[in-house]
């Protein structure tokens, strides 16, 4: 406690301006920049998977289930940072129980069940349904017994059957590519509707988070593919590298023209906030949101990935482009949430001054703890695919 | 005879309907009016609906406000948490205005700017607005932060999860994360002495009676007195929050 006190005496230190007393404290730290992050990389991998299934794209069959378990890893650690930030985490069940239905975070419980349960795992379950029956016969003990609780001790894999989990399988994808969207237009609106920020709060956020999260999800499946692609020692299917990084260019085009258009809206009104809001971007925000988020997260890809699409170098060479460039996106997406939630504290709601942000590599709320629930999804990511991996499962006709 | 029937079903048709769209208008009408004749919300009807009313020419910058709130209420001692707290507001010269609150203004204040560079300089104690249709209560997940009846924004220590969404919502920065019991925590308007028939720590130690609150339902009440002989105003109207800290000589450079 000593030592946090010493740290907020340290921020009040470098106060610039005035800030009311209570906005010392940063009261929202990395673990909720994790948040939105993390929700964003879950519905971003789904909705690449939709695009296989729904929109008839084979060319990426490669990724599907990968972005399918990519997103249920994802997912699983989602409120993690959420609840670790609580200041009292034995408590948050209550949200559950007793939702205060005004508030726009109370319905993250049932969002998030709701994705998990009825869209994420009931449509790998359909998916892997089959593959598991098989993989329980094949196998003995433990693995067996495994393989066949999760198939829920099913063992019809006739054509009759298999064909109905995928048609089951198709309809919870139709269901699933509203919810990726309600899920993080959602998490978009948990900001954008605090009127008292006028950082946050417009109306264009939640469809900014939107478009954001599936830029920062099909580059991590991306990135994934790559790299698994890589250990197996398999050969990259460069068709669906293309295609993928075709999408990739679209939507990062969309995401840019959005929060170009918010940014352009806000100086043209240039409301009560505006020079507040204009300092602390040349500012506090300037190295994160100029270098970070616009340039290395969103110009050179945008850049690189357009001139992609006229310009072919050999395969070798847009493999490692694409390596890179899934990783500058995904780190200018992280600096983007960054610089939504830290940013959006930064500045005092008097608009008369700044805080800063400090942070400790220890602690609750630290560098390392946040680190940790980053790499958890892969741990997770890592045992999925090894108990289910795709690569072993029988190809499912998506086409009918 | 068919015929009659017919036109007189249908006249008293138009007729009620005359009457329920005149009824309608009516209704609307009134309630506009009574939206812009109150600066929070509309007084509710019965029992007691405490406003707050702080007079800027009054106050001197003493401090003793924000003391004894923290001593009354048990806020932590360090500089970062505060239920109340007064501002110093400097408009030079040149126009520039400089705000100040070392310590909440607990230590009193010493103006760092010559006399002569001075416009003018006033003090603004702050506390909660216990707004009638306040974003924070609105925000909060698990009904933990709710208005009593009497019109006191509250929060249930016990009930809170301490996520700080109100303490993003509040758009006058009255909420602090305790650093202890890992709640959020505000002004409570001192409604354990408002019980006992005191008056709210802020209110009682205030050397030039520069803060009264009262009943908004009762026009004999000090609030309605002060309100009637001060042109008063609420700091951010345009956000809506259906403030009830009513200030006299409000500056435009107050938010």
């Amino acid at each position: 406690m000593i030592e946090h006190f010493q740290n907020l005496q340290e921020v009040l230190s470098k106060v610039d301006g005035y800030i009311y007393p209570n906005e010392i404290e940063l009261n929202w730290s990395i673990l909720i920049v994790l948040y939105p992050y993390i929700t964003g990389l879950v519905a971003g991998a789904f909705i690449l998977a939709s695009l296989e299934r729904i929109f008839k794209i084979h060319v990426l069959k490669p990724t599907y289930v990968l972005a399918l378990l990519t997103a249920l890893s994802f997912l699983l650690v989602a409120t993690m940072p959420l609840i670790s930030h609580l200041g009292k985490p034995f408590r948050a069940y209550e949200i559950m129980i007793t939702p205060h239905l005004s508030s726009a975070m109370a319905i993250f419980g049932f969002v998030y069940l709701w994705y998990l349960m009825v869209v994420l795992v009931l449509e790998i379950w359909f998916d892997y349904r089959r593959d598991l029956v098989i993989w329980a016969n094949e196998t003995t003990g433990l693995k067996r017994f495994i393989y066949k609780t999760l198939a829920l001790w099913s063992t019809d894999i006739s054509p009759k059957a298999v064909a109905l989990d995928n048609k089951i399988g198709y309809i919870i994808t139709v269901i699933g590519v509203p919810s990726a969207f309600l899920l993080h237009g959602y998490v978009g609106f948990i900001f954008g509707s605090i009127k008292a920020n006028p950082w946050w709060s417009t109306v264009l956020m939640p469809v900014i988070f939107l478009f954001s999260a599936m830029v920062s999800g099909i580059a991590l499946v991306m990135l994934i593919y790559i790299l698994i692609t890589k250990i197996r020692k398999q050969i990259l299917d460069m068709n669906c590298l293309d295609t993928i990084a075709k999408y990739l260019f679209y939507i990062l085009i969309i995401d840019f023209v959005l929060e170009g258009l918010d940014q352009i809206h806000r100086i043209y009104e240039a409301e009560e906030s505006f020079e507040a809001l204009h300092n602390l971007v040349f500012g506090k925000l300037f190295f994160t949101l100029f270098i970070m988020q616009g340039l290395l997260g969103t110009i050179v890809p945008l850049a690189t990935l357009g001139t992609l699409q006229f310009y072919k170098p050999k395969e070798q060479i847009r493999r490692a482009i694409y390596l890179i460039l899934s990783v500058l996106i995904l780190v200018g997406i992280f600096f983007m949430r960054w610089n939504v939630v830290v940013g959006g504290q930064l500045f005092s709601k008097s608009f008369y001054g700044y805080t800063s942000f400090k942070i400790d590599l220890i602690g609750a709320e630290g560098y390392l703890m946040a680190f940790f629930w980053l790499i958890v999804p892969f741990g997770i990511l890592s045992f999925l695919l090894w108990l289910l991996p795709p690569w072993k499962k029988i190809d499912v006709d998506h086409d009918i | 005879m068919k015929n009659n029937k017919s036109n007189l079903s249908r006249r008293n048709f138009f007729k009620t309907g005359a009457i329920i769209a005149g009824g309608i208008t009516a209704t609307l009408a009134l309630s506009s009016v009574n939206g812009l004749l109150f600066a929070g919300e509309q007084p509710k009807k019965r029992g007691k609906w405490y406003g707050i009313g702080i007079d800027i020419n009054k106050c001197i910058g003493c401090g003793k406000c924000a003391n004894a709130c923290k001593l009354e209420n048990n806020v932590p001692q360090e500089p970062f948490y505060f239920r109340s707290w007064v501002e110093q507001y400097t408009i030079k010269n040149d126009g520039t205005i400089k705000v100040e609150s070392p310590n909440g203004g607990i230590n009193g204040f010493q103006q760092s700017i010559p006399d002569e560079d001075i416009f003018k300089s006033f003090f603004v104690p702050k506390m909660c607005n216990h707004c009638s249709k306040s974003p924070c209560t609105q925000v909060c997940p698990v009904g933990a932060t709710f208005e009593t009846p009497e019109g006191i924004v509250l929060i249930d220590e016990k009930y809170c999860i301490g996520c700080g969404y109100c303490i993003q919502a509040c758009p006058y920065g009255c909420r602090y994360k305790h650093p202890v019991k890992g709640t959020t925590d505000k002004c409570t308007l001192c409604i354990h002495r408002l019980e006992k028939g005191f008056q709210p720590a802020c209110f009682e130690i205030c050397p030039t009676q520069a803060r009264i609150y009262g009943d908004l339902n009762d026009p004999l009440s000090n609030i309605n007195y002060f309100l009637k002989n001060h042109t008063c105003m609420v700091i951010k109207p345009h956000l809506n929050t259906g403030s009830k800290l009513f200030y006299n000589a409000l500056s435009p450079e107050v938010r």
